[in-house]
């Protein structure tokens, strides 16, 4: 076990031995400073950002904004934090919107029947979709993304055949434990936030603390030597997977109590605001580095943006893909350089 | 591991499995006509057969682009996007006629295959990448560019979008035209060649002395300018640029009519037949669903239980 935690540190902090040998402090000095801005950044980013909106806009720092944003991007949030796990494998998951979609339908549809099943049918469905687009990338060997696109247009599917093509809107009673968990506040923040805060936690203990969370580093740093070494590479690869679809499946549950009813076009296109928010957050799309809390920053800062831009007012909501689409670019170009100048060194 | 399989697995196997891969598609086409000159009706009729190809005909002009990028081991997310772009230009610049409109367009579509092509060529990104992000930007701004559906009333586009050649609409010609130029500079020519090198390995091809580069980006370029060619054909069949769902999941429709259709993901292959046969095929069990009221949600479960089954089949086949 020991040999494998080595393994996903130096995988981290690759790079950094050859240099600090090479004696003088300067190259581990620029070395440490790439280290900073690849982990950092997004979240200097999100200062500095947030700062010129709250003097620019009175509206922008206000209670009630700043707790719609965090409730907004709660649900985002959760399913972003089953794609670090993905993406640090060296994977993708395209199918989290569709899930996210599904798991809401399916929370209200089975609110009906009670809370737990409410709760657990999207779990169930979402997760079990999970396990089969691991079981196809691990086992099968099938490319994640071509997978993962066909699981998004089945769940889809499935989701528009549950609704009657999307024309039926299940309705969560109010007053339920389910509305409560969505709709309510504690200590002045939603819900769904404090949950959100716990998944993210335990996500951060798991992915840093555990066997597998080292497995996860390993498998994306170099599969063939992770498998070399021991690493159950099929296994861990099939849980990241069963992992996002049961967290977007929770995200989507949690939304539909938000909203107290199962949205049908919800969804479109969360894949790809998931993946620019793990990625803004310094996970490595290569695999093999990422963390946790950068994906929270990611999301926080996407939705930080879109506030802005709604603010504005005359802009189009459409915007904040353009500018979603160019962040993306200039953290990914600005990745691989960084990524290059440490493989020189 | 994968020599001692095939040693171990009986010859007939091996030999029926890679007939599958190279003709599985013919014969799936040929068994939806036959299964659906049987049990649906009016299905002989010239009339539904002009339908079925004008609608496949979009799909199929973007796949042949998507063919090239997944021959150099990339792929092409943002084809999508670049329809969208490419409605939204020509509803723009109509105004000054078809033809400026249409250089616009290709100025755009250029413009995109370019940024994704030095992503990918120039900066080493991975082409999922590389194209995720033109595929959420690229939409965003054809939406900037045109925030709703626009209706076209323009002589020209709509003769291109409905207009035919002794009964041919001029979609299909196009179409036909566009396969037969692909699949002539896939086979016959030095940039097709460069092309499959590459998709076979890329230091090998880089060491060989090949312009590694200029290819790459002449070939996103390309997958560009293709997808904003079947853009403007969709728009011109609508007579409306509707930057909002032209072209929703076009890229998995083009990804799986290239996979069904023989070429492997893993690059170094190009199948042009094939790819037509493969959007066909996709068409054709769409056709059928619809025809017999199974609801669309029903379709995208078919499709997406398609897509697996032949990026199943195809598996391996690029590594031998």
């Amino acid at each position: 076990m020991t040999v494998t935690k080595t393994d996903a540190r130096t995988a981290a902090a690759r790079g950094a031995e050859p240099a600090a040998a090479a004696g003088p402090t300067g190259p581990a000095r620029s070395e440490r400073l790439t280290a900073l801005v690849q982990q950092h950044g997004a979240l200097a980013v999100l200062v500095l950002v947030s700062l010129v909106a709250s003097f620019s806009f009175d509206s922008f720092a206000t209670g009630d904004n700043i707790g719609n944003m965090a409730t907004s991007s709660a649900f985002l949030a959760i399913v972003a934090l089953g794609m670090t796990f993905v993406i640090i494998t060296g994977g993708i998951d395209l199918s989290v919107g569709s899930l996210f979609a599904l798991g809401g339908v399916l929370a209200a549809w089975g609110s009906r029947h009670g809370t737990l099943v409410a709760l657990l049918l999207p779990l169930l469905v979402c997760g079990a979709i999970g396990v089969v687009n691991g079981l196809l990338v691990a086992r099968s060997r099938l490319a994640p993304f071509i997978v993962t696109l066909a699981a998004m247009l089945g769940a889809r599917g499935l989701m528009l055949a549950l609704t009657d093509e999307g024309a039926d809107t299940y309705l969560i009673g109010k007053g339920s434990f389910l509305a409560e968990l969505g709709q309510g506040t504690t200590f002045g923040l939603g819900n769904p936030v404090w949950i959100t805060l716990a998944l993210f936690v335990a996500g951060a203990v798991v992915l840093r603390r555990t066997r597998f969370g080292q497995h996860v580093y390993a498998v994306g740093g170099n599969e063939d030597a992770a498998a070399l070494m021991g690493a159950p590479v099929a296994r861990t690869k099939i849980l990241v997977y069963t992992l996002s679809g049961l967290l977007a499946g929770l995200a989507g549950a949690l939304n539909a109590a938000w909203l107290a009813s199962g949205v049908t076009i919800l969804g479109n296109g969360m894949e790809l605001e998931a993946i620019s928010a793990v990625v803004i957050g310094g996970t490595l799309l290569t695999g093999g580095l990422g963390y946790v809390s950068g994906s929270l920053v990611g999301v926080l800062l996407l939705k930080v943006i879109q506030n802005v831009i709604n603010q504005i007012g005359s802009l189009d909501s459409s915007y904040q893909q353009v500018v979603s689409g160019a962040f993306l670019a200039v953290v990914v170009v600005a990745q691989t350089w960084l990524g290059r100048r440490r493989q020189l060194m | 591991m994968a020599e001692a399989t095939l040693k171990t697995v009986p010859l007939d196997r091996t030999r029926v499995l890679r007939w599958l891969q190279t003709y599985g598609v013919y014969a799936g086409v040929a068994l939806l006509l036959v299964v659906n000159i049987v049990i649906t009706p009016h299905f002989l009729s010239a009339e539904n057969f002009r339908t079925q190809a004008v609608q496949v005909a979009p799909v199929i002009i973007v796949a042949l682009g998507m063919a090239l990028v997944i021959g150099t081991e990339g792929v092409d997310l943002s084809v999508g996007a670049v329809m969208a772009l490419a409605a939204s230009v020509t509803a723009l610049y109509l105004g000054y006629g078809l033809l400026p409109a249409l250089l616009v367009v290709a100025v755009f579509a250029a413009g995109a295959g370019l940024a994704n092509g030095a992503l990918v060529a120039f900066v080493g990104v991975q082409p999922i990448v590389a194209t995720l992000a033109l595929m959420v930007g690229g939409r965003g701004l054809a939406l900037v560019l045109l925030p709703q559906l626009e209706d076209l009333r323009n002589p020209a586009l709509a003769s291109l979008g409905s207009g035919d050649v002794l009964g041919v609409p001029y979609l299909i010609l196009i179409a036909a035209v566009l396969a037969l130029l692909v699949a002539f500079v896939v086979r016959r020519t030095t940039f097709g060649r460069q092309l499959l090198a590459i998709g076979d390995s890329r230091p090998a091809a880089q060491l060989a002395g090949l312009p590694v580069r200029r290819v790459l980006i002449v070939v996103y370029v390309v997958c560009a300018l293709l997808a904003a060619v079947a853009g403007v054909l969709a728009t011109a069949r609508l007579q409306a640029s509707d930057p909002t769902s032209l072209g929703n999941l076009m890229e998995l429709s083009a990804i799986t009519a290239v996979v069904v259709g023989g070429t492997p993901l893993t690059g170094g292959r190009v199948n042009i037949a094939g790819t037509v046969a493969g959007a066909v095929l996709i068409q054709l069990l769409t056709a059928t669903l619809i025809k017999h009221d199974l609801p669309p949600s029903w379709t995208q479960i078919a499709q997406a239980i398609v897509i697996v089954c032949a990026v199943y089949a195809a598996r391996g086949r690029g590594k031998r």
